[in-house]
C-alpha cells in the first residue's frame, strides 16, 4: 500500500519518468495498431515484433554497448527485413500469407533467441539486462533510454496525425486510393515503418514474445465503444496508456518481474471487459435486450390466450386456472409461473384465490397480439400466396415484432378485413 | 463488329492482361465516345472488371497502352472517377456515410491538407442527388445493399468527374435504387460526362446503355447499343470460351510464359 501511494503520488521523478515514456509508448503503439487493426494484418505485427530480437543481438555484437539508440537501429532493420521478407515470400511464392508469417516469426525469433544466448554465455561486458528485451522491463525507461524512445514514441504519433485521412482511405479502400492518385504504396511503407518503430519502441517496456498485443488489443478493445475512428483512436490510445502506466507500477513494486506480461494482462482485462459491457456491442447488453424479448414474447402469448379463451366463452371476466391456459399452448412450468407474475405486477391481469382474470388493459394487449396475428395471416395468403394451413406458424412469430406503424399500414392495405383465413374474427377496438 | 471513334475518351490499345501469367484479357482494341452511356457486357470470368482496372491503373498490364482525354492515366486522375465493387470494401469499417462520401473529395483535396466546409457542401448536396441526405451520420455498417451501392455512387459524384468506371453498380440493389442510379447515370450522360457500367443483365441493356461493349476474354463488339446487342453477336459472346484460346492461357500459367517476347 505504501508503494502504491509512494508511486501514484509520483513525487519520485524517475517514477514520472518512467510513468512517461510507458504512457507514451504504450499509446503510440495502440494507435498505429488501429491502422493494422482496420486492415486485418494482426499477424503481420506478430511477426515483426518476434523478428526484431536478432536485430538487438547484432546490434549489441558489433557496436558491444547497449546504447539504446544503436540497438534501436538494429531491432528497427532486422523489422524491416522481416516485413520484405514476408512480402517477396507472398508475391514469388505459392506459399500464402498466414504460412509466411508463421515461418518469418519462427525463424527470425529462433535466430534471435539463439544469439541471445551465445551474448549471456560469451561473458562480454554489459550484456546483462540484454534479456529483458524478450518479457520487458519499464523500469529501464531512463536517462537516455527515456529521451530515444520517447522521441520516437511523438514522431509515430505525429506521422498518423499528419497522415491520418490518407491512412483512413487506405484501410477503407486501397483500390480507390489508387485510383484517385494516391501513392498508397509510399503510403503504406509509412505505416510499414510506423509499425516496426511502434514495435522497436514498445519492446523496452512489453518484450518483443508480447509485443503484438500492445499493438492489436488496444484497438480491438476500442472497436467494442465506438463507431468513429478517431474516437477509436483516441480510446485505443487511452487503453494502451493505462495499461502502461500499471506495467511501470509493477516494475517499481516488483524489480525482479518483467513489465510485459503484466501489461498484456491489463490490456487483455480491459478488452475482455469490453467484450462483455461495452454498450450497443457488449455481450450483457445484447443477452439482456434476448431476455426482454423472450419475457414480452412469452407474456403476449398469455395475454392472448386470455382473450381467446374470453372470445370462446363470450366472457372476458372469466376467472381461469393455469392449467386452462397449457392447453392452447405449451409453456413450461417456470415460464408460466414467472409470465402469469409479472403481468400481475404490471396490472394485466389479476388473481383471486388461485383463480386468474385479465383487466381492461390486459384484455386490450391481447386483443391487439390477436388481431395483429390474423391480420399477418390473411397478409400471408393475400400477398404472398401462402397456404391458409401454412400462415399460422408465422404469424405466431410477427404479431410480437409489428410496430403500430406497421400496424396501420396493414390494417389500410387489406382495408380491415373481417375475417382471418381460418374464418375468426379480427378484433379492432 | 467493333466500331472505333475519332476523338475518343478512352483508348485502349493492344492491350492483354494476365493473372499469373494467363491472360484473362487478350488484345484489346477499344475507343469510346465522349458522353456516352457504355454498357460492358459479358458472362462471368470474361474479364468486364479486369478491363476498367486495367483503363485505372489498378492491375499492371502485360502490353499494351491506355489513353484517357488522349492523354496519359496519370495526367488526368482528377477527372476519372472510380465506382469499385459493393462487397470490395469491409462495411464494418468505422466511418459514417459522410466520412464516405468525403472519401471522394480527398482527390481534389490531396495530400496532408484538411477537408474545407465547401467539401462537406458538394458531399452533402452528393447525397441529396442519391435521396441518402438523412443517412449522412449513419454508421455504414448499418446500411442495405442498396443503401452502400448510393453511398458509393455519392462518393463517385463529389469527385467531379467527366469520366467514371463502375463495377456492377446495379448488382444486389432493389428496384428502386436501380431505377434512381439509371437515372442519375442518364441525367450525367446527357450533361456531356461519359460514364462507363460493367452490368450483367442484358435484359435492360438496351433501355440503359446507348453504347454497348461486348467481352469474352477478348473484344468481341463495341458499337451503339442497338447494332451490338443482336442475337448473332450475344450468342459469340455468351456461346462458350473459345477452348483453343483457354487451352493456350492455361498452358502460359503452367510453363510461366511471358506474353511478350521482351
Amino acid at each position: 500500500m505504501d508503494n502504491f501511494v509512494t508511486f501514484f503520488s509520483f513525487q519520485d521523478p524517475n517514477i514520472r519518468y518512467v510513468v512517461f515514456g510507458s504512457v507514451l509508448l504504450a499509446s503510440s503503439a495502440a494507435i498505429v495498431g488501429t491502422f493494422i487493426f482496420l486492415k486485418k494484418k494482426a499477424l503481420v505485427g506478430d511477426a515483426v515484433a518476434h523478428s526484431v530480437l536478432p536485430g538487438i543481438c547484432v546490434a549489441f555484437l558489433i557496436a558491444e554497448t547497449k546504447n539504446p539508440f544503436i540497438l534501436v537501429l538494429g531491432a528497427f532493420v532486422s523489422g524491416w527485413i522481416s516485413l520484405v521478407l514476408l512480402d517477396y515470400i507472398v508475391a514469388k511464392s505459392k506459399i500464402k500469407e498466414d504460412t509466411a508469417i508463421g515461418l518469418i516469426l519462427s525463424v527470425f525469433f529462433g535466430l534471435g533467441i539463439l544469439m541471445l544466448t551465445i551474448i549471456q554465455h560469451s561473458g562480454m561486458a554489459g550484456q546483462s539486462g540484454l534479456d529483458s528485451f524478450l518479457f520487458g522491463k519499464a523500469a529501464a525507461l531512463v536517462g537516455n533510454d527515456l529521451v530515444v524512445f520517447s522521441s520516437i514514441s511523438i514522431l509515430i504519433m505525429a506521422v498518423v496525425f499528419i497522415l491520418f485521412k490518407e491512412l483512413r482511405l487506405i484501410a477503407f479502400d486501397t483500390n480507390f486510393a489508387v485510383a484517385i492518385g494516391f501513392p498508397v504504396r509510399s503510403i503504406e511503407l509509412v505505416l510499414t515503418t510506423l509499425t516496426v518503430l511502434a514495435v522497436v519502441v514498445g519492446i523496452q517496456a512489453v518484450g518483443v514474445v508480447l509485443m503484438a498485443a500492445m499493438l492489436i488489443t488496444p484497438a480491438a478493445a476500442a472497436r467494442f465503444w465506438t463507431d468513429k475512428l478517431p474516437v477509436m483512436l483516441l480510446l485505443a490510445a487511452i487503453f494502451g496508456a493505462i495499461s502502461g502506466v500499471f506495467g511501470a507500477y509493477i516494475s517499481y513494486v516488483a524489480p525482479a518481474m518483467p513489465t510485459g506480461p503484466w501489461i498484456v494482462m491489463v490490456i487483455s482485462f480491459i478488452a475482455i471487459s469490453s467484450f462483455f459491457f461495452a454498450p450497443t456491442k457488449g455481450i450483457v447488453i445484447k443477452s439482456l435486450l434476448q431476455r426482454r424479448f423472450r419475457m414480452k414474447i412469452l407474456e403476449e402469448n398469455i395475454l392472448k390466450i386470455f382473450f381467446r379463451i374470453g372470445e370462446e366463452n363470450k366472457d372476458f371476466k372469466k376467472h381461469i386456472q393455469a392449467k386452462e391456459l397449457q392447453k392452447y399452448k405449451h409453456f413450461s412450468e417456470g415460464d408460466l409461473k414467472r409470465g402469469l407474475r409479472r403481468l400481475r405486477r404490471q396490472g394485466f391481469i389479476e388473481k383471486t384465490g388461485s383463480l386468474y382474470q385479465q383487466t381492461i388493459a390486459g384484455n386490450n394487449k391481447g386483443k391487439r397480439v390477436v388481431k395483429l396475428h390474423r391480420l399477418w395471416e390473411v397478409y400471408l395468403m393475400q400477398y404472398l400466396r401462402i397456404a391458409p394451413d401454412h400462415v399460422h406458424e408465422d404469424a405466431e412469430s410477427i404479431e410480437h415484432i409489428i410496430t403500430p406503424e406497421i400496424e396501420k399500414e396493414l390494417e389500410e392495405k387489406l382495408n380491415f378485413p373481417q375475417h382471418d383465413p381460418h374464418q375468426s374474427q379480427i378484433p379492432y377496438q | 463488329m467493333i466500331r472505333q471513334v475519332n476523338d475518343p475518351v478512352l483508348e485502349l490499345h493492344d492491350l492483354t492482361v494476365t493473372y499469373n501469367k494467363k491472360p484473362v484479357l487478350w488484345g484489346v482494341d477499344l475507343s469510346l465516345p465522349k458522353g456516352a452511356l457504355v454498357g460492358i457486357m459479358g458472362p462471368n470470368g470474361a474479364g468486364k472488371s479486369t478491363l476498367i482496372k486495367a483503363a485505372m491503373g489498378l492491375v499492371p498490364l502485360s502490353s499494351g497502352f491506355v489513353k484517357i482525354f488522349d492523354q496519359e492515366l496519370d495526367a488526368v486522375r482528377k477527372k476519372i472517377s472510380y465506382v469499385p465493387q459493393r462487397e470490395s470494401v469491409d462495411w464494418d469499417f468505422p466511418a459514417s456515410v459522410m466520412d464516405v462520401v468525403l472519401m471522394g473529395r480527398y482527390g481534389k483535396v490531396g495530400m496532408f491538407k484538411g477537408l474545407r466546409k465547401a467539401d462537406r457542401e458538394i458531399a452533402h448536396d452528393c447525397l441529396k442527388k442519391v435521396s441518402m441526405e438523412n443517412f449522412a451520420q449513419r454508421q455504414i455498417s448499418q446500411l442495405s445493399g442498396g443503401q452502400q451501392q448510393r453511398v458509393f455512387l455519392a462518393r463517385a459524384l463529389a469527385q467531379e468527374a467527366d469520366l467514371y468506371f463502375m463495377d456492377e453498380p446495379f448488382a444486389g440493389v432493389d428496384a428502386a435504387t436501380e431505377r434512381a442510379i439509371i437515372t442519375l447515370l442518364k441525367e450525367m450522360s446527357a450533361q456531356g460526362k461519359t460514364v462507363i457500367v460493367v452490368h450483367h443483365d442484358l435484359q435492360s441493356a438496351t433501355r440503359y446503355f446507348d453504347w454497348a461493349v461486348l467481352l469474352n476474354l477478348r473484344l468481341v463488339a463495341s458499337g451503339p447499343a442497338e447494332e451490338v446487342i443482336t442475337t448473332p453477336l450475344l450468342q459469340e459472346t455468351y456461346g462458350g470460351k473459345l477452348t483453343l484460346l483457354s487451352e493456350v492461357g492455361n498452358l502460359m500459367q503452367k510453363e510461366q510464359y511471358p506474353t511478350r517476347e521482351n
